[in-house]
């Protein structure tokens, strides 16, 4: 009955508890209207032919409401419209109100992209995973302009604020992938900020997540080990700063998120990206030696293949030093220890 | 200034042209001074209204243009005719020219001004100089928008939400600037309006026995009144934060970039019934037109106008139930919002009330009348569907909204404005038109714009959202049949642009085809430049009072 429902109103599949708990509502407005205006519709379409005109200038009685059909005029249209408001207030104080249990995750709108992160790490941009089940809390803001956080499947928006955390919970019923739609008109490629929620079985989860944070542990041991070896991270970076610019780099690469002939170089180390042939790929330290000296071999989703080949013109320690300098410009965001919290006190 | 001392229309001197013969002594304003400068310089409310109609039609034309560029880049996922940034300012001025240059004035400024003072029994409006102005206030205004888009336009929406229209490197200023100058016409208009319908209606006309049209334009004149100062206001603080940087809704510096959206919805919410309520008073006459029917229920139809106009003022906060307010004030903007449904409901009941025991003839201002029964009650309760706070977190900004608001503001409001413009044609010009015309073009556009704006709301239900220049895959079929609808239309409004023309100058003459007991048609067709030959009409009777003489007594209430 409700999958009929739902394809008849063109909705999208129900993914989270709390599109579970308005469709109904939904069914009962949405209904109402149609059959209120085909009521009023078919009187009308009556009453036009019953009272068609009969002669030219033909005269009518005067006819006048008395106080009961007035009474009724006001308080049939009211009592539905009130029982519509409770029904929707109801559900939207749960909306607003997070279970105690919630699990916290930051939200970062900027144009055009998303950025998630947990309190006690990873980060992402653009891919925000949850466990089915489990209750999410998303604490939501904006560093340029308005935003809006919407995933159709679960029925939920909230609003990305500049300098105000807002927040919106949800539980999402069964793993999946759903989209992240921009709501709220940014500028240029408001229609290009898109995003997905990727829901975990809760055990896949929780492996999903252990592994993330060990595979940061490694890499911050990995770096503690090359720079036992090696002059230091930080002098490599600068060094292959001023390399991206003489190299030209930096005419196709931005480094500072926004898209441009070639990916952004900002976060782009450890990021997962999807490839033109449809696979993934990790961004290593192996794939982007890989990409400067063979830049065919592996095209990001979205890029031409116009990238010429480093080969021969970059030496060993040189592209090792373009390497730790795309690996410094991890996301601002990127916290590598517990969370601060937010900005502002959440709301309560 | 007495009103009498200044109606006198510059130009030629009156009567010496010979095809005046009918009205002797007594041309009809058409004719009544052929100078340009007679037209240009006349304080003539008449005048003043067809020049608002040029001027609006030809605004209306303009955005219709941009919003079939819209619906044709949208026939496909990807990019279609134009990129992102011109896509973006297309639906911006799309907004802007229709709601500003176009929907706001439409009804009031050209059938308000001509039928105002006709349907009191005066001989003009109370300040016809001022009502001059507020005309070429209106003109300067839409120069400085017309400046602005064709030096490049803006890419903000016509909301103008602030901090991106704060930042926005387009040309934001001029164009709001217009839309500054142009509030002070529609305060000028509403000023006049009021006084107008206190100290100008004849005697026998009390508050009760005025044409429901002009309590229509009455409510919406106080609106006007009272909003406009707060979104002319709103529009100068963002063009200055866009020129000078001053850091009004920026968070760094201690602004609010939420104040932009309650300051914008106190005047926007409102301004909807600026464009709504007119319409509505327009039906009133047509309904009791057609049918031959004093309306039923008057006084429920008065006082509902009035009862929008006012809690109109309190529902603003429905616009941002995801924006970050309190679930509290969600609550309360949400209860409000119902109470505008409730008066609206009691407006259709007693319109289709005044049909009960009347006389229907099936003319095209009452197909007009079928369209706009429809698009309100559908638009209407859509509206209350959004309305409903848990509802909305879902619906927000998605093209359900869209849709919603072009059924119950746009689909309402061009209904009633076709419909007057068939209805009072004759009064206006003295001719009339193809009535078969008249039915098919009304027959193109209610089905155009169902199929243009149905498909919309299920695009919102199943996701899509406002202002997007590229869209997933799956959203593709609905909007081409959006695209497919929205030719129809257009081709609704060519015929429709055609037939007018041609009736313009070869219609036949007619006085009162309807045979309408509105005040308006107790003068000739075209009126006199002072409306009223000899001596003052008198109103024994209320307006539509089509009860037969000799059994005149009011029968029993239903």
């Amino acid at each position: 009955m409700s999958d009929l429902a739902n394809k008849l109103l063109f909705l999208p599949e129900r993914a989270s508890t709390f599109a579970d708990r308005i469709d109904f509502l939904h069914y009962f407005v949405v209904g109402t209207t149609m059959v209120a205006s085909a009521g009023v519709g078919l009187a009308a379409l009556f009453m036009f032919f019953r009272y068609r005109r009969r002669v030219e200038n033909q005269t009518t009685e005067y006819v006048v409401p008395n106080l009961k059909t007035e009474f009724l005029f006001v308080s049939v249209p009211l009592v539905f419209f009130l029982a519509w408001f409770a029904i929707g207030f109801r559900d939207f104080t749960w909306f607003t109100t997070p279970p105690k249990d919630s699990m916290d995750v930051y939200v970062m709108g900027k144009q055009w992209m998303w950025k998630f992160s947990y309190p006690e790490g990873p980060n992402g941009v653009n891919v925000l995973h949850v466990p089915a089940n489990r209750p999410v809390r998303l604490l939501i803001t904006s560093r340029d302009v308005i935003h809006s956080f919407f995933v159709p499947s679960f029925r939920i928006k909230m609003d990305a604020l500049p300098g105000r955390y807002t927040q919106a919970w949800f539980e999402a019923t069964k793993p999946g992938t759903y989209q992240v739609l921009c709501t709220e008109y940014c500028g240029l490629s408001h229609s290009k900020m898109l995003a997905e929620v990727v829901v975990m079985a809760p055990e896949d989860y929780d492996t999903w997540i252990k592994e993330q944070r060990r595979g940061r542990l490694q890499d911050r041991q990995d770096a503690l080990a090359d720079n036992s070896l090696v002059p230091g991270t930080a002098r490599m970076a600068e060094q292959g700063q001023k390399l991206a610019g003489t190299q030209g780099c930096l005419k196709c690469h931005s480094v500072d998120g926004s898209q441009h002939i070639g990916p952004t170089f900002l976060g782009m180390y450890d990021r997962m990206e999807h490839l033109q042939d449809g696979q993934n790929i990790r961004v290593d330290e192996a794939y982007i030696t890989q990409s400067m000296m063979d830049p065919g071999a592996h095209i990001v989703a979205g890029y031409q293949n116009v990238m010429p080949t480093y080969q021969g013109k970059l030496q060993g320690p040189e592209s090792a030093a373009i390497v730790e300098y795309i690996k410094s410009l991890r996301t601002a965001n990127v916290r590598e220890g517990a969370s601060e919290g937010p900005a502002y006190d959440p709301i309560q | 200034m007495t009103p009498s001392s200044s109606i006198a229309a510059p130009g030629a001197a009156p009567g010496h042209e010979a095809h005046h013969d009918e009205h002797g002594d007594h041309p009809s304003y058409l004719v009544d001074g052929t100078t340009v400068k007679s037209w240009l310089l006349t304080v003539d409310h008449k005048r003043i209204g067809i020049m608002y109609m040029f001027w609006v039609l030809l605004f209306f034309l303009v955005g219709g243009i941009f919003a079939l560029m819209i619906r044709l880049e949208l026939l496909t996922p990807g990019p279609t005719i134009m990129d992102a940034m011109t896509y973006n300012r297309t639906f911006t001025l799309h907004g802007v020219v229709m709601i500003f240059l176009f929907m706001i004035p439409a009804i009031p400024a050209i059938f308000g001004n001509f039928m105002l003072p006709l349907m009191l029994g005066a001989k003009d409006v109370a300040f016809p100089r001022l009502n001059l102005l507020s005309l070429y206030v209106y003109l300067a205004g839409a120069g400085f928008a017309l400046w602005g888009m064709l030096n490049g336009g803006l890419d903000t929406g016509w909301t103008f939400y602030t901090p991106y229209s704060a930042h926005t490197t387009t040309t934001v200023a001029p164009v709001l600037f217009g839309a500054f100058i142009i509030g002070f016409s529609s305060i000028l208009t509403g000023m006049n309006f009021i006084v107008t319908a206190h100290t100008m209606r004849a005697p026998g006309i009390t508050w009760f026995k005025m044409p429901l049209f002009v309590w229509a334009l009455y409510a919406t004149s106080c609106i006007q009144v009272l909003a406009t100062p707060v979104i002319g206001l709103l529009l100068l603080l963002v063009s200055a934060e866009n020129l000078f940087n001053l850091g009004m809704f920026d968070v760094a510096r201690g602004g609010d970039p939420v104040l932009f959206q309650h300051l914008f919805w106190f005047y926007s919410h409102p301004a909807v019934y600026i464009m709504v309520l007119p319409a509505f008073g327009v039906m009133s006459e047509v309904v009791s037109t057609f049918s031959r029917k004093n309306i039923f229920g008057y006084r429920a139809v008065a006082y509902s106008s009035v009862g929008i106009a006012f809690v109109g003022f309190f529902a603003w906060g429905h616009h941002m139930f995801v924006s970050g307010q309190s679930t509290f004030d969600a609550g309360i903007f949400g209860a409000l919002s119902m109470l505008v449904g409730v008066f609206t409901a009691i407006k259709v009941f007693n319109w289709v009330g005044t049909v009960y025991k009347g006389a229907v003839e099936f003319t095209t201002p009452f197909a007009y009348f079928c369209g706009f029964l429809f698009f309100t009650v559908f638009g209407g309760m859509t509206g209350i569907a959004v309305a409903t706070v848990s509802l909305d977190v879902a619906w927000h900004d998605t093209y359900f909204v869209v849709a919603h608001f072009h059924f119950i503001m746009v689909g309402a409001t061009i209904m009633a404005f076709l419909a007057a413009l068939h209805y009072w044609f004759p009064k206006m010009f003295g001719k009339t038109y193809h009535e078969g015309w008249g039915l098919v073009s009304a027959a193109l556009i209610i089905l155009g714009f169902n199929a243009t704006f149905i498909p919309q709301f299920l695009l919102g239900n199943a996701g899509m959202p406002r202002r997007y220049y590229e869209y997933p895959e799956r959203f593709q079929a609905l909007n081409v049949a959006s695209t497919a609808g929205a030719s129809l239309l257009a081709f609704g409004f060519v015929i429709i642009a055609l037939y007018l023309t041609w009736a313009l100058i070869y219609g036949k003459r007619v006085d009162n085809p309807w045979g309408s007991k509105g005040y308006e048609w107790l003068t000739a067709s075209p009126p006199p430049t002072h409306n009223f030959v000899g001596p003052q009409p008198t109103y024994p009777e209320e307006p539509h009072f089509y009860v037969d003489p000799k059994k005149a007594e009011v029968s029993d209430a239903v």
